[in-house]
């Protein structure tokens, strides 16, 4: 396992102190974001992810099966994360553990919760056939973030998505029936200070983590705080704030990105 | 069924290729930034990443050989990487390609050097399309050079199989399904040593000699591209140590 | 030093024949001919060929000094990462303090940074280390980088001329490890010049001149700033 050395700890916290961090950014300020679609052939939707060095691969694929028996007119969807051991040397391989699941919940539910996909409109035959949409995540470089990187590639893909009916016989192919996209912003907190997108370093040290989902409107669709440690309720309206601040940007990015 | 489908027609295969082409590669070495080394690989529809961890001493201690360093390459298929979702994690495929893959590489890495140590590679099928073990292999063995890794030769891989009779290389998608044979080897391009052979369908001896001289030359062709992604990536820093 | 850009090599590459030449390091032989077994750098003397490695983990050399982190206290003992490929063993022994059965919690924890001189290697590349030598203590404060082990010879440039100059121009205390840690401790923008300068270092690719660029710009920040 990587340790972090104490006076790595001592470090960023003295920079803290004095209002800077270990790569020059302002506390509420993202490193930068590069993101690709359409990079897997097989998927019905695929998009990388690049936030500073964290790198994330997200594919859909979409089959057809049976609906829940208590929603029989929408499509089914379904989250997946695997932090496999490519990604980072402390990743280990086999079946995903909580920090996995963790991950892949909180991406589903900021997608699900804000409804995102449209699932009702992905209804073939009410109790009998619906859209299936896999969106499975894949991490290929870990350095801090990947809630941000995660969601942010899980949306391109999707907004990127074409349901795949020519296959099936149902016509022809047609975009996946998508709505405005909500933008996830993780901040977490060391030594009194809150800053924005950690790096790794920063989440090696970090006391306590929060995710805020925010949609076009300002606002929030999804949350999730992280860790043992605590915010207190005016830090977490500076969070709120910054992450509608930075989430205007990054959707403008993303609609540019995926042509909408 | 086999040879109903036309794969092989007036001296050209379906996707245009002659019997003796390979389809289009692109290597990068380097890519990653956790990863101690690492590669890209685009070989025509399959898409690879690897990553490299190691030498590093192997964990839990009864898998440690106290002469050698243990290889251990792991290969996935992401869930999105082929028509219908795979389910993600390991399944009897994947492990025996690990399997011998590992093997292939052990060979060439000079594991003395490292007892008790493992060097894990970890390749990942993003986009697959038929090949994808000898596109893993021969990612794989750039990012072991990328990391370092004190090795005897660069392995490769390449496949040559038959399809409506005709010996062809490199098997593309519909010629991977629908072919009557296919003979994936890797090779130590230094001494023409044979590293990995593996064989389905049916050959005559006389087309096993042929279909091995495909591939052997497919092999030395994308050898050359192996080194030239290296030296890309660090012919920049050649400068004074 | 030579002025021409140093060739790169990749393993299997064929260097020359052991009638010859002796083969260096980072090299093997098969045949009487002799090839490079790492990315590197060809080193070419005139009876010996080396393979400098670009790439990879610290080899440890006995008498080497080394930064290390703790990553276990233990009875009689502590687990150290030194960047090489496996832990080394600090013993109770071998540290400049009396240290009860149980009690190494008190002198060192996880976490904490040491400089520290490889003792022994054995066969099996069991390591130890030790703490009983002049100016080998516990790390406190500043900060420590990291450069490719390969690199640090470029670091320390020659005869120790480009540390000087870092030291002289940033009022930084700098510590190289011969396994790429580097440990700085100064005022916030002396360690910051240090951390950019190191990585302006690492990446030049022309050695020739390299201490007198280093100079010009280390000389060219330092008015920027009064």
């Amino acid at each position: 396992m990587t340790i972090v050395p104490s006076i790595k700890r001592d470090y960023l916290a003295k920079l803290a102190k004095n209002g800077k961090r270990e790569d020059g950014r302002a506390f509420d300020e993202f490193r930068n974001i590069e993101i690709e679609t359409g990079v897997v052939s097989k998927a019905e939707g695929s998009a990388r992810v690049k936030i500073g060095n964290t790198q994330v691969l997200t594919g859909i694929k979409m089959g057809i099966g049976e609906p829940y028996p208590d929603t029989p007119e929408t499509g089914v969807m379904t989250t997946a994360a695997e932090l496999i051991p490519l990604a980072s040397p402390d990743f280990e391989a086999g079946p995903p553990r909580e920090n996995a699941i963790e991950l892949a919940r909180v991406v589903d539910r900021g997608i699900r919760e804000s409804q995102l996909i449209e699932v009702e409109k992905l209804c073939i035959e009410p109790e009998e056939k619906v859209w299936l949409v896999f969106i499975d995540i894949h991490i290929l470089d870990y350095d801090g973030n990947l809630f941000d990187a995660a969601s942010l590639a899980s949306l391109a893909a999707l907004m990127t998505t074409k349901v795949p009916a020519k296959r099936f016989e149902l016509g022809e192919d047609y975009p996946l029936p998508i709505k405005e996209p909500p933008i996830s912003c993780t901040s977490v907190k060391f030594n009194d200070v809150v800053v924005m997108d950690p790096s790794l370093d920063e989440e090696e040290i970090a006391e306590v983590r929060l995710t805020v989902a925010t949609d076009k409107n300002e606002d929030i669709r999804a949350m999730q705080k992280g860790l043992n440690g605590s915010f207190t309720r005016d830090e977490i309206k500076k969070v709120i704030k910054a992450s509608i601040d930075n989430g205007k940007k990054i959707r403008e990015q993303l609609y540019k990105s995926t042509g909408k | 069924m086999k040879s109903e489908i036309k794969l092989f027609e007036n001296g050209k295969r379906l996707d245009g290729r002659m019997p003796d082409e390979l389809r289009n590669i692109k290597i990068k070495a380097g890519v990653l930034h956790r990863a101690e080394g690492s590669c890209y690989l685009e070989w025509g529809g399959n898409k690879v990443m690897v990553a490299v961890y190691g030498p590093r001493e192997a964990i839990p201690r009864h898998t440690q050989n106290p002469l050698r360093a243990i290889v251990t390459a792991r290969y996935n298929m992401a869930a999105f990487s082929v028509e219908d979702r795979k389910r993600p994690g390991p399944d009897r495929r994947s492990r025996e390609i690990s399997k011998v893959i590992s093997e292939a590489l052990e060979s060439v890495i000079l594991v003395e050097k490292f007892p008790r140590a493992t060097i894990d590679v970890n390749i990942e099928v993003l986009d697959a399309e038929a090949g994808t073990r000898c596109a893993g292999l021969t990612a794989a063995a750039v990012a072991l050079v990328d990391a370092g890794i004190p090795m005897k030769d660069i392995p490769v891989a390449c496949a040559a199989g038959k399809i409506n009779d005709q010996i062809v290389l490199d098997l593309g998608k519909d010629e991977d399904n629908y072919g009557s044979a296919d003979l994936p080897i890797a090779i130590s391009p230094r001494t023409g040593e044979i590293l990995l052979l593996q064989m389905d369908g049916h050959l005559t001896q006389e087309e096993f000699d042929k279909a091995f001289d495909f591939a052997l030359k497919g092999c030395h062709i994308i050898s050359d591209l192996q080194k030239k992604a290296i030296l890309e990536k660090y012919q920049s820093e050649a400068g004074g140590i | 030093m030579n002025q021409d850009k140093r060739e790169i090599v990749i393993p299997s590459q064929f260097l020359g024949e052991i009638k010859n030449k002796k083969a260096g390091k980072g090299t093997f032989v098969e045949n009487g001919k002799i090839y490079a077994e790492i990315l590197g750098v060809l080193s070419n003397n005139p009876d010996y060929i080396n393979v400098i490695s670009l790439k990879g983990r610290y080899d440890p050399t006995e008498k080497d000094f080394v930064i290390g982190i703790v990553i276990e206290a233990m009875q009689s003992s502590w687990l150290v990462d030194i960047n090489a490929a496996y832990p080394a063993l600090l013993h109770v022994n071998e540290v400049p303090w009396d240290v009860e059965f149980g009690e190494t919690e008190k002198y060192l924890n996880k976490g904490d940074s040491i400089m520290a001189k490889v003792l022994q290697v054995d066969q099996e590349k069991k390591l130890q280390i030790t703490l009983k030598d002049y100016n080998l203590y516990k790390i406190k404060g500043g900060f420590i980088s990291y450069v490719e082990p390969s690199k640090v010879p470029r670091i320390i440039g020659k005869k120790g001329s480009m540390i000087s100059l870092l030291k002289k121009y940033t009022k930084c205390r700098i510590f190289v490890g011969q396994n790429g840690r580097i440990w700085i401790d100064g005022d916030e923008d002396g360690i910051k010049k240090v951390i950019e300068t190191i990585v302006m270092i690492e990446d030049e690719s022309l050695s020739y001149g390299l201490t007198n660029k280093i100079e010009e710009l280390l000389k060219k920040d330092t008015k920027d700033v009064h």
